[in-house]
């Protein structure tokens, strides 16, 4: 059956380079010698350590528990010894440090008891809480915990009505050189499709949307293939090749292209009945719920400057040296990327581990990507309107945050820009055009921490007024029962006829005087808080 | 670079400049066959000046000379004078008139990219202006190479070897007599040809074949130039068809003066131009109406420089009411509740 596709503005088509690393089939990895497994690998909370150096794990077991609902736990990937609990490098390009688990692994890779999980019998709340305790999150590249998304719409599970309408698993993989999702495709499609099944379940969804980029013929085919196995159950799924145009895997381009439905930036998607998970996520989603695993590993793709390309199946924490050595790299390597060359990051070391986001290690040298020709100035020619995939005037946001004039680039949208590179890619000027709305959104990024510091220390000193307030009018009303306490020893009862305005006066006259006195007093210290 | 994208399209200021002169080839033949070898000296004078003052500007502004020399930005502009200017003008009215559009026009503002006013424009409203006379005299047809040369650089005895422009022997023809009327003017005196000036027509053809392949490369968008041609001719029609005794038909007017090269060359500039879809309909739109008022009710034998410099005001006010809608801000809510 065809279905009806829709297109989204701009995207560009850069070479994809993806033949070379489908060529063989997944590959696994021997046991590095030691793991470094980073407790922060998801968006949200930093996971709690659990363990401490010198403590023995199983493969499973859970080292860093989620931290907060806005979380995903973390586990061992595989057996051995806890040499320490310390900051090391981290897999981003700021270079920063992050707490991480560091395992010598004894080479036994024995597992903690794995138990199916009865999804079907259990509230949906606690399914969730399990998927989360399981550490899933999207593998796509974003990392967002997925039990968040996993919340059915305004419907509750399994009613059709309010349920989601289109659940959209995105197997488009835009980027070039990535071919992860791709392989995975191809040899796991029965599993993907039965993950798929259950989060169409857990979703109350009324359809499942399969989204490959029309350049991996294999993968439809592999996914069609098992869709029809399905028989039955595959009613709802749908395999549909979609046309190959970065960037067309971008969750919102991809639920443009199936759907037609446009989810505006800052809202859930959920909220236009629809919801996208990346292939890899499904499969991980599957061994949750129906083998009880944690996620403990992920497909790489290892491209670019080496000479045998190829997907590995890596455990989180498996230095990317290491895992690059197998695929060769050649002599003039001068960076790891991690990600695609559209959206990838350049890694401040080469021994920084895999992670949950580490779709790709993609090997660089100055010949592959040349640093680009001497930046010249704008000549508005449009190229960068028409090439972006969310409908913005890069260069008027460019102009603007130049003049690092934020509050105008956020008027002409800002905050709507994906930092897909497309309008970089397309500059005949070589204007570095994403670097800037990144610049620009970290800077409003930090005024708004400033202001929002600025807002709880006058918070704090309203407080503190508030409290000084307070403890005035304690102190008045003290003085006034003691006078009234004075009075009533002097032989007048307050209770009797008449004493009420004595009685009133006298307060008034103790307020009055205890407030003079303390409005004259110097003001507290500024440390008072 | 530590940033990605680490990958870019092969495109460059410079590669958009060659192709912009490699589009003007045809117009610049027909121009070479009609009106002689003189139109190749304005253009080599043109180019030299904005060249070298150019190169002069940006040493003076200790900006990197062969960088922004050689990305072919000034050579178009240069391009541009050459072909609206008259072609056997005295040497100097070119090189002044290029070295106004650089100097002045172009890097007073700020350099590439950044000025407001369309160079080549400014450059031949400040001409016609100080010189209105020797920017009317244009060649009566091709005259031996010697006899031009010697009105570029030497006595300017003209003698019966200019004329005026079509638009110009029109305009002057329909002032000066109530009586006449628009074809009895066409119809004689060796200026006119089929559909516009003799000779203008095969140029404008030219440009008109190069525009097409500037729009078939993706350096322009159809919006400019179809705008600017149908503001033009949607007043020229109505007009022509209120009163065609007194207004040129609209085919006169798409094929004289610098109609078809300002359709594809100069409206499109994009750094002085609108760059929203909507804005460039409406800034091509109202370039062709100004355009058609001031060459039918103006003073000067074409409108379009006049037309563009007004409009290039506009342009930032045009730009920011005409923001094409952000992905998902197109249709308020339509998926709200689950069931677009
Ligand atoms: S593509 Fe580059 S030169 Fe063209 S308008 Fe955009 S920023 Fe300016
Ligand atoms: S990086 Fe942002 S501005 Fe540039 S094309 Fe992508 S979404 Fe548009």
């Amino acid at each position: 059956m065809l279905r009806r596709l829709f297109a989204f503005n701009g995207g560009v088509k850069p070479p994809t380079h993806k033949s070379s690393s489908t060529r063989a089939a997944i590959a696994t990895l021997p046991l590095p010698p030691e793991l470094v497994i980073p407790l922060h690998q998801s968006i949200g909370g930093t996971p709690r350590p659990l363990v401490r150096a010198g403590q023995h794990v199983l493969k499973g077991q859970l080292i860093g528990a989620a931290d907060g609902n806005i979380s995903a736990a973390i586990h061992a990937s595989t057996s051995g010894r806890v040499v320490a609990v310390e900051a090391r490098v981290m897999a981003h390009a700021s270079g920063l440090s992050t707490l991480c688990v560091v395992i010598a692994p004894d080479g036994e890779d024995a597992w903690v008891e794995c138990r199916p999980v009865p999804w079907r019998s259990l509230p949906g709340d606690q399914v969730r809480d399990l998927l989360r305790d399981a550490g899933i999150v999207g593998l796509g590249g974003a990392v967002f915990p997925s039990h968040l998304k996993l919340k059915p719409g305004p419907g509750s599970r399994g009613s059709s009505k309010g349920g989601l309408r289109h659940l959209v698993i995105n197997g488009a993989e835009c980027e070039p050189f990535i071919t992860c999702d791709d392989m995975q495709m191809r040899e796991q499609a029965n599993a993907i499709l039965a993950g798929a099944t259950i989060m169409g379940e857990l979703l109350g969804a009324e359809e499942i949307l399969v989204g490959i980029e029309d350049n991996k013929p294999e993968a439809v085919a592999a996914m069609q293939a098992a869709s029809g196995r399905l028989g039955e159950r595959g009613g709802r799924i749908q395999i549909v090749a979609v046309p190959t145009r970065y960037p067309a895997g971008g969750a919102k381009q991809l639920i443009r292209v199936l759907t037609g439905i446009e989810v505006p930036h800052g809202e859930r998607s959920t909220d236009y009945g629809v919801q996208c998970f990346n292939t890899g996520t499904v499969f991980a989603i599957h061994e949750a719920l129906e083998k009880g695993r944690p996620l403990l590993s992920r497909i790489v793709t290892v491209a670019g400057n080496v000479e045998r390309p190829g997907n590995y199946e890596v455990l989180f924490g498996t230095p990317m040296d290491y895992v690059v050595a197998r695929a060769g790299p050649k002599p003039d390597t001068d960076r790891f990327i991690m990600g695609g060359p559209m959206m990838g990051y350049a890694m401040p070391s080469r021994q920084v581990p895999v992670v949950k986001a580490t779709n790709c290690i993609l090997v660089g040298s100055p010949a592959l990507f040349p640093p680009p020709a001497p930046e010249m100035p704008c000549i508005r020619c449009g190229e960068c309107a028409k090439a972006c995939p969310a409908d913005l005037q890069p260069f008027e946001m460019y102009w603007h945050s130049r003049a690092k004039s934020f509050g105008k680039a956020q008027e002409y949208h800002l905050f709507d820009c994906i930092e897909c590179g497309c309008c970089t890619y397309v500059c005949p000027s070589h204007i570095p055009l994403v670097d800037y709305f990144r610049f620009a959104k970290s800077e409003i990024w930090a005024r708004e921490r400033e202001k929002d510091s600025a807002d709880a220390a006058r918070d704090r000193y309203e407080f503190r007024q508030h409290r000084e307030e307070r403890e005035k009018e304690e102190r008045a009303a003290r003085l006034a029962a003691k006078a009234a306490a004075t009075k009533a020893r002097i032989g007048i009862d307050p209770s009797a006829g008449g004493a009420d305005t004595d009685d009133q006066a006298l307060i008034a006259a103790a307020i009055r005087r205890t407030q003079s006195a303390t409005t004259d007093l110097p003001p507290a210290g500024e440390s008072g808080t | 670079m530590n940033n990605s994208p680490f990958v870019l399209q092969p495109a460059s200021v410079r590669s958009v400049m060659v192709r912009v002169l490699a589009a003007l080839l045809p117009g610049v033949a027909a121009y070479v066959h009609f009106f002689g070898a003189s139109i190749l000296i304005q253009l080599g004078l043109a180019s030299a000046t904005a060249l070298g003052t150019e190169a002069l500007v940006l040493f003076l502004r200790r900006k990197p000379v062969w960088l922004f020399v050689s990305d072919g930005s000034a050579l178009v502009t240069a391009w541009l004078i050459a072909l609206t200017f008259p072609p056997i003008g005295p040497w100097w009215l070119i090189v002044v008139g290029t070295a106004f559009a650089i100097v002045i026009v172009k890097h007073l503002y700020g350099g590439l990219g950044q000025n407001p006013f369309n160079p080549a424009m400014a450059a031949f409203c400040l001409m016609i202006v100080a010189y209105p006379l020797l920017m009317s005299q244009w060649p009566a047809g091709a005259a031996d190479f010697a006899t031009q040369m010697r009105l570029i650089f030497g006595n300017r005895e003209l003698d019966g070897l200019t004329m005026a422009t079509p638009l110009d022997a029109l305009r002057t023809a329909l002032h000066g007599n109530a009586r006449t009327t628009v074809e009895a003017v066409t119809g004689s005196g060796p200026v006119f040809g089929y559909l516009g000036g003799k000779g203008w027509e095969w140029i404008a053809l030219g440009y008109l074949a190069g525009g097409l392949w500037l729009l078939q490369q993706r350096l322009i968008t159809w919006h400019l130039p179809t705008a600017f041609l149908a503001g033009l001719g949607l007043c020229a029609g109505l007009a022509h068809l209120a009163n065609p005794g007194l207004y040129a038909s609209p085919l006169f007017h798409l094929f004289s003066g610098g109609t078809l090269l300002g359709a594809f060359f100069i409206v499109t500039d994009p750094v002085s131009g609108a760059t929203t879809p909507r804005g460039k309909l409406i800034f091509g739109a109202a370039i062709g109406l100004l355009t058609w008022v001031i060459r039918t009710f103006g003073a000067y034998p074409d409108g379009i420089a006049f037309a563009v410099m007004l409009m290039n005001i506009g342009v930032p006010l045009i730009d920011m009411y005409t923001q094409p809608p952000v992905f998902g801000h197109k249709i308020r809510n339509k998926g709200k509740g689950g069931h677009p």
